[in-house]
């Protein structure tokens, strides 16, 4: 079989005394789609931190393509080819959402691709008509689809999305889990959500997380049985 | 489109203005005008070293006057060696570039937040205050310039026209060499701004953390922008030493570099032309407040309103709270605001014809 993608060997993060990421094993195929879910604290958005650079493990090893990323810088990272979505719009507000698109998609093209580039991808995010005004004055769900749009324009390998779905109407869920497909024919996604629908819609594989280690790894329909999960995790929701 | 048209008009205009400026000025005004606007243009292109690394780049330097001194320094200790001033020019420029340099790479790599880049570099340029203050003695010399501490260097050497020695600048050369580098600076950094890397330092300014996440090394480019900055800095230096032949410590002093950045905060970050408005400003009005003239004699409210800090207080206060961002953003604001809703009207005027 061909070497992961992404693999990570005993990675733990303690925040002094918390430990918010505990030895996680975790291994992503070349093309996959991975689904992360598990309740708040869970660890899931330091495991994402972890993976992009932004914070330094504790213990253990992250290894993207067999090399050992665990302590390099995140804009190295970026460029060895993992983009990441944040869970609040990470995106460059005082600019318009052209200029934020270019400011990506510059890193990797120039001159007249850049340019071509850059209108294709407003035109893919569905923005080409807001394209003058400034991210900082758009909707929610707007900046979302210009952090994706972002991440997009650096053609990276492995796109990590942080509860992409977030703060969407029912409308915009829906064109994001056919994006999510669509970036999944040519690349590999891990994908932190709460939304379960939204998870059936996209992916097989779901790695579920508990207290900062990883509880169960399952097809999304032994998870959706699994009474474990219900428990911690699902029951609170349905509860709720 | 419209957006790139009226940059370009902007564009336009200050080039014209600015040439009308350079060659009127010499031909209307007496000598000692001539002398106080020179000035006005020097500190204009310190005002605008500021302007790039704090309005663009995002890094609140409290301490451009290091660079500023560094510069005035190393042009009046190599004028005094070498006697040509083409070295001691480029020495003005390359000295506090490559301290700024230094200075930048172990705050910057060093992941210093922007608070402690304010405390570290205005800690700087007071040490270097204290340090350059307390060389009055003999003994304190570099080759044959002496550092002269408090009394400071006076009789520098000025300018002379490259490679040639027995052709030095005059008073009314400085003016054209001050003013034209003025706008050299001006379209240069409008230039830089546009590039690739402008628009870099601007998107790390905006979100350092995305600009990281995408693949910029925010260091880096912060870095590169700090040393332009202190280049600038220093050749404004270089050319303040020139206007009055003399430099002290004070240059590096607290009130020096508390100015520099009220230029700023005044005429408005973020943009290239608010500074040098604010600079010109600030310094015109330091002179009508008789910031220089020795006081006495006056009555007591004169007294209080000659008081140019204390005015000068005053005015920074007011921008803070009442202009926050800046002279010049806010009145392009409002510009915008005048011209979109008499857009609105003149669509509106034939629906109510319409209408009636």
């Amino acid at each position: 079989m061909a070497a992961p993608l992404l693999e990570t060997r005993d990675l733990s993060m303690h925040f002094g005394g918390v430990r918010a990421v505990r030895h996680v094993n975790f291994t992503l195929a070349e093309g996959e789609l991975r689904c992360l879910i598990g309740p708040n604290g869970a660890g899931k958005s330091t495991f994402f931190k972890m993976l992009t650079g932004q914070l330094q493990p504790t213990h253990g090893h992250v290894l993207f393509r067999g090399k050992d990323i665990s302590f390099a810088h995140a804009h190295e990272i970026a460029r060895l080819g993992i983009g990441i979505k944040t869970q609040v719009p990470n995106v460059f507000d005082g600019l318009t959402v052209r200029e934020n698109i270019w400011l990506s998609a510059s890193r990797i093209h120039s001159g007249e691709a850049l340019k071509r580039v850059v209108d294709e991808m407003l035109e893919r995010i569905g923005l080409g008509p807001l394209a003058e005004r400034l991210v900082g004055q758009l909707a929610h769900g707007q900046r979302q689809w210009v952090e994706l749009g972002l991440v997009l324009s650096t053609d990276p390998e492995l796109i990590l999305l942080d509860e992409p779905a977030a703060g969407m109407t029912h409308e915009e869920v829906l064109k994001t889990a056919e994006l999510v497909r669509e970036i999944n024919r040519t690349k590999a996604l891990i994908v932190v959500e709460h939304d379960m629908q939204f998870i059936r819609m996209i992916a097989r594989q779901v790695t579920v997380f508990n207290q900062g280690s990883v509880l169960v790894e399952d097809s999304v329909e032994s998870i959706m049985r699994n009474p474990q999960v219900r428990d911690i995790y699902l029951g609170k929701q349905a509860a709720a | 489109m419209n957006g790139r048209m009226l940059n370009l008009c902007g564009l336009a205009l200050v080039g014209v203005v600015g040439l009308a400026f350079m060659i009127l000025v010499p031909r209307l005004f007496e000598l000692d005008v001539v002398l106080e606007l020179t000035v006005y243009m020097i500190m204009a292109i310190l005002a605008l070293s500021l302007a790039l690394i704090w309005g663009y780049g995002g890094i609140l330097c409290f301490g451009q006057s290091a660079f500023f001194g560094l510069g005035a320094y190393a042009y009046a200790i190599a004028m005094f060696n070498i006697g040509e001033s083409t070295i001691p020019l480029l020495l003005a420029i390359i000295l506090p570039a490559a301290f700024a340099a230094l200075l930048g790479y172990f705050m910057f790599y060093g992941r210093i937040s922007d608070v402690y880049l304010g405390v570290i570099t205005l800690t700087v340029t007071l040490i270097l205050f204290n340090s350059i203050n307390s060389t009055a003695g003999p003994e304190f010399h570099i080759g044959t310039a002496r550092l002269g501490g408090f009394n400071g260097i006076p009789g520098i050497p000025p300018l002379n026209l490259p490679g040639n020695k027995g052709t030095p600048i005059d008073l009314e050369g400085m003016f054209y060499l001050a003013t034209a580098s003025l706008l050299v600076t001006y379209f240069g950094l409008r230039l830089l701004l546009a590039s690739r890397f402008g628009r870099i330092i601007v998107g790390i300014r905006e979100n350092e953390r995305r600009a990281e996440l995408l693949g910029y090394d925010p260091r880096a480019y912060k870095l590169a922008t700090f040393t332009i900055g202190g280049a600038l800095a220093g050749f404004a230096g270089c050319l303040f030493a020139n206007w009055g032949n003399f430099v002290s410590p004070t240059i590096f002093g607290l009130s020096q570099s508390a100015q520099i950045i009220i230029w700023v905060i005044v005429g408005g970050r973020g943009t290239l032309i608010g500074p040098i408005v604010g600079c010109i400003g600030i310094q015109w009005l330091n002179t009508a407040l008789g910031a220089n003239q020795p006081s006495g004699g006056s009555d007591w409210w004169v007294k209080i309103f000659a008081n140019a800090p204390l005015i000068l207080g005053i005015i920074l206060i007011a921008f803070v709270l009442l202009v926050p961002k800046g002279l010049v953003p806010t009145l392009g604001d409002l510009g915008l605001w005048l011209l979109q809703s008499r857009g609105k009207r003149s669509r509106l005027e034939p629906k109510q014809a319409e209408e009636s």
